[in-house]
C-alpha cells in the first residue's frame, strides 16, 4: 500500500502556475499560491470562483491542464490521490455506509498497513469525543456528529495536509460556530495544516489565520482576516467581507503619510497607505460600524460628512442600522452600536457623519462597487 | 387539561381516516394475489394428495391425502431437480461474470450514452422469450457462426455441435435472464455517491482496493437482486431445455410440463411444484442471510 513521508518531514504547500480548464471553462487561472506549514488557511469566494477546483487538484482528484504542486520539495502534479500524505473532509462527509465508525476511521490505517490500528482510532475518537459510538453506521449519527467522524477519519492518518471542502456547510448556525471552534482546537492539538474552502466570510474569518479571497479561478486578495476587512484592495474583496459605503471621490493632494481627498466637495484624509490606488478618481470606502452619527452642530473628530437626512432606522438588538440620505443622493449605511453613545433619532431628521481617517480604504476609481455583491448571501 | 384533551381528539381523527388509505391502496393487489396466487395454490396442494380413481378415465383422480406422492414424486425426479439447481446456478454465475462488468461500465463510463445503453440491455424484451430462444438454436446450430468460428479455428473436431447440449441450455438461459441480472446491478451501482470512491482514494486505497471495499460491498443489494431474479426463474425454467437441450438435459420444470400437459398425472405435477417451490425458498432464504443485505438496505 502507498507509505507516505511522515507529516513531520513536509514543508509549505506551494502551487505554481496553477491552471484548470474544463472545456471553454477556466475554473483556476494560473494561480500562485504558498500555504505555510501549520496554517489554518482558508479558500474564501462565492461559488464557482474555482476554490473547490483547487482544493481537488491539492487531494489529486483532479488533474491540473498546467502547473505544479510542491509539498515542501516534492513535487506532487503527478501522484495519484492515493499516493498523497494528504487527507480530505468532504463536503457531505462521505463516510463509507456499509462500515461502523470504528472501520470508517480506521480505513486509512488498514490500506496503509499501519498496525496500532485500534490505538489510534480510539485516540482520535476520543479527540473528537464520540468514542462511545464506535460500533455504529454512518447513518445512525446526527450531522454533527457525522462531521466529527469525518474529521477524525481524516486526521488520523496524520497527513501533512488536511483539506475541509465546505465542511460545515450542511450544519445549521448553531451547531456550524460550535463545529468552527472544535475545528480550531482540533487544529492547534494537532498541529496539521489545515485548508479550508468556504464561502461563508463569517466561518474564514473564525477559523483561518490567512484567508485567500478567490474570484474567477484567481485570487483576488491575500492576508489575515483583520488585515483583509480593514483594508480590502479591491471593491469584490469589500463587499465580499461584509458590507461597505463607497463614495466617489478624487485626489487633491499628499502631504508625508496623508491623503487629502475631495469627497463629494467636502476635503477629507487618508492614510496613504491605505490607498492601493495610484488614480486620481478613487472610490473611498468606510464600512458601515465604523461611521458615527450625530445631530447637527455637535461635536465630531476625524472626518466629517455634513448635510445628511435619515430615510431609515432599523433596531436590531445589539445596533441600530440607519440610511442616511447624503446631499448628492447617495444613501449610506451607518451601524451604531445601542451603548447610548448614539442620539435619539428619527426619520428625517438632519445628521453630520464622522469616522476616523484610518478606517478609510481607497480602491480605484474604476472598480466595481457592485462586485462581489452576489456572493453576500452565498448558495 | 380538557383543552389538552380536546386537542388530541380532533388532531387523532384526520390521522385516523389517514391511516386507512395504505390499506386501500394495497387493496387491489391483494385482490389479485388472493385470486390469482392463493386460490390456485391451495387447488394446487388439494391435487398433489390424489390418487387416480380405480377403472377412472385418464386424467379422473380423487382426494386421498396420500403424502407418499411426494416421496415418490421426488425420488423419481432427483436428477432433475440437482440438474435444474446445477443449470440455473451456472447460468447465475455467467449471467453475473457478464453483468457485473457492464452494469458498471453503464453505471460508471458511459457518459452520454447511458441511456442508449440501457434501452439496447432491455431491448431484447420486445421480442418474445420463445422467439429469442429459438433464434440461439439459429445462432449454435449447425449452419450458425459459433460453430463456424470455432471449427476454423480447430478448437471443436468437425463432428462435435453444440445445440442440444447442456451448454447450450446454460448459454440459453444465462443470455434470456440478462437483463435481471444487469438491471438491478445497475440500478445499485448507480446510486453510489462518487465521492465515496473519491474518500477510499483519498484515504490511500488504489482502484483495485476501492472496488474491493467500497464499490462492490455499496452494490451488493443488486447483486442479490440480480441473482434471485436470474435464479429463481432459471431452476424452473423448462423453455431453454426443450429448445436448446436433449433428453438427457431436462429439468424439472420440464418433468412438471410433461406431467401437467402430456402425462396428465396432476398428482405428481402438483407434488413436484410444491417442492420446487420449497427448495427455491429453502435455497434464497439461506443465501438473504448469508448475503446480509438487511444491513446494506
Amino acid at each position: 500500500m502507498a507509505n507516505h513521508p511522515d507529516a513531520a518531514k513536509t514543508g509549505d504547500l506551494k502551487l505554481s502556475s496553477i491552471t484548470k480548464s474544463f472545456g471553454d471553462f477556466l475554473a483556476v487561472d494560473d494561480l500562485d499560491l504558498v500555504i505555510p506549514k501549520g496554517s489554518f488557511f482558508a479558500l474564501l469566494g462565492p461559488s464557482g470562483c474555482g476554490k473547490t477546483t483547487t482544493l481537488r487538484m491539492i487531494a489529486g482528484l483532479e488533474e491540473p491542464t498546467s502547473g505544479k504542486i510542491y509539498l515542501g520539495d516534492t513535487d506532487l502534479t503527478d501522484t495519484k490521490s492515493y499516493r498523497r500524505p494528504v487527507n480530505t473532509v468532504f463536503q457531505n462527509y462521505a463516510l463509507f455506509p456499509h462500515l461502523t465508525i470504528f472501520e470508517n476511521v480506521a480505513f486509512g490505517l488498514r490500506r496503509r498497513g499501519i498496525k496500532e490500528v485500534k490505538e489510534s482510532v480510539e485516540k482520535v475518537l476520543a479527540l473528537v469525543e464520540l468514542a462511545h459510538l464506535r460500533d455504529r453506521k454512518p447513518t445512525q449519527l446526527s450531522g454533527g456528529q457525522q462531521q466529527r467522524i469525518a474529521v477524525a477519519r481524516a486526521i488520523v492518518n496524520r497527513p501533512a495536509l488536511l483539506l475541509l471542502d465546505e465542511p460545515l456547510g450542511a450544519l445549521d448556525l448553531k451547531l456550524r460556530r460550535q463545529m468552527q471552534i472544535e475545528l480550531k482546537w482540533i487544529q492547534t492539538e494537532v498541529g496539521i495544516t489545515f485548508v479550508h474552502v468556504t464561502h461563508d466570510q463569517e466561518e474564514a474569518m473564525t477559523m483561518a489565520d490567512t484567508i485567500a479571497v478567490m474570484n474567477e479561478g484567481r485570487i483576488e486578495q491575500l492576508g489575515s482576516p483583520a488585515d483583509l476587512y480593514e483594508n480590502p484592495k479591491t471593491a469584490f474583496v469589500a463587499n465580499f467581507l461584509g458590507q461597505s459605503n463607497f463614495i466617489k471621490g478624487t485626489v487633491e493632494s499628499t502631504s508625508g503619510a496623508d491623503q487629502f481627498v475631495n469627497l463629494q466637495g467636502t476635503r477629507i484624509a487618508i492614510p496613504a497607505a491605505r490607498n492601493s490606488s495610484t488614480h486620481k478618481s478613487l472610490l473611498v470606502g468606510i464600512r458601515p460600524e465604523k461611521f458615527r452619527i450625530h445631530n447637527v452642530g455637535d461635536a465630531t473628530t476625524g472626518n466629517k460628512l455634513e448635510g445628511g437626512v435619515v430615510t431609515d432606522i432599523s433596531f436590531v438588538g445589539v445596533s441600530t442600522q440607519y440610511q442616511v440620505e447624503m446631499p448628492w443622493k447617495q444613501e449610506l449605511m451607518i451601524f451604531e452600536q445601542n451603548d447610548g453613545g448614539a442620539p435619539n433619532l428619527r426619520k428625517g431628521d438632519a445628521v453630520t457623519l464622522s469616522w476616523e481617517p484610518h478606517f478609510t480604504f481607497a480602491l480605484d476609481g474604476d472598480e466595481d462597487v457592485k462586485s462581489g455583491l452576489a456572493g453576500v448571501d452565498g448558495e | 387539561m380538557a383543552f389538552a384533551h380536546a386537542g388530541t381528539a380532533t388532531a387523532s381523527k384526520p390521522g385516523r381516516a389517514g391511516m386507512r388509505i395504505p390499506y386501500l391502496l394495497l387493496l387491489p393487489g391483494l385482490l389479485w394475489l388472493l385470486l390469482f396466487f392463493v386460490l390456485p395454490l391451495i387447488n394446487l396442494a388439494e391435487t398433489s394428495t390424489k390418487t387416480p380413481i380405480a377403472g377412472g378415465e385418464t386424467g379422473a383422480y380423487e382426494q386421498t391425502f396420500r403424502l407418499q406422492n411426494y416421496v415418490d414424486a421426488f425420488s423419481e425426479n432427483s436428477a432433475q431437480f440437482s440438474r435444474s439447481f446445477i443449470y440455473a446456478l451456472l447460468a447465475t454465475v455467467l449471467a453475473l461474470a457478464i453483468s457485473y462488468p457492464l452494469a458498471y461500465a453503464i453505471a460508471f463510463k458511459s457518459g452520454k450514452y447511458k441511456n442508449i445503453l440501457l434501452v439496447l440491455v432491455i431491448a431484447p424484451f420486445f421480442t418474445s422469450f420463445l422467439l429469442r430462444t429459438i433464434a440461439w438454436k439459429q445462432i449454435l446450430g449447425e449452419e450458425g457462426p459459433v460453430i463456424s468460428i470455432l471449427r476454423t479455428f480447430h478448437l471443436i473436431g468437425a463432428d462435435t455441435s453444440i445445440t442440444a447440449t447442456a451448454l447450450a441450455v446454460i448459454t440459453g438461459m444465462t443470455y434470456n435472464f440478462l437483463p435481471f441480472m444487469t438491471l438491478p446491478i445497475y440500478a445499485s451501482l448507480e446510486r453510489i455517491d462518487p465521492r465515496l470512491m473519491e474518500a477510499s482514494g483519498d484515504l490511500y486505497a488504489n482502484g483495485l482496493t476501492t472496488f474491493r471495499r467500497v464499490t462492490f460491498p455499496l452494490s451488493m443489494p443488486g447483486v442479490v437482486a440480480g441473482t434471485l431474479l436470474t435464479f429463481i426463474p432459471a431452476a424452473g425454467d423448462y423453455v431453454n431445455a426443450q429448445i436448446l437441450g436433449n433428453p438427457t438435459t431436462k429439468m424439472i420444470g420440464n418433468v412438471i410440463d410433461s406431467r401437467f400437459f402430456r402425462i396428465v398425472d396432476y398428482p405428481t405435477a402438483a407434488a413436484l411444484s410444491f417442492t420446487l417451490m420449497a427448495a427455491i425458498l429453502i435455497l434464497i432464504t439461506v443465501y438473504i442471510r448469508r448475503a446480509g443485505t438487511d444491513e446494506l438496505i
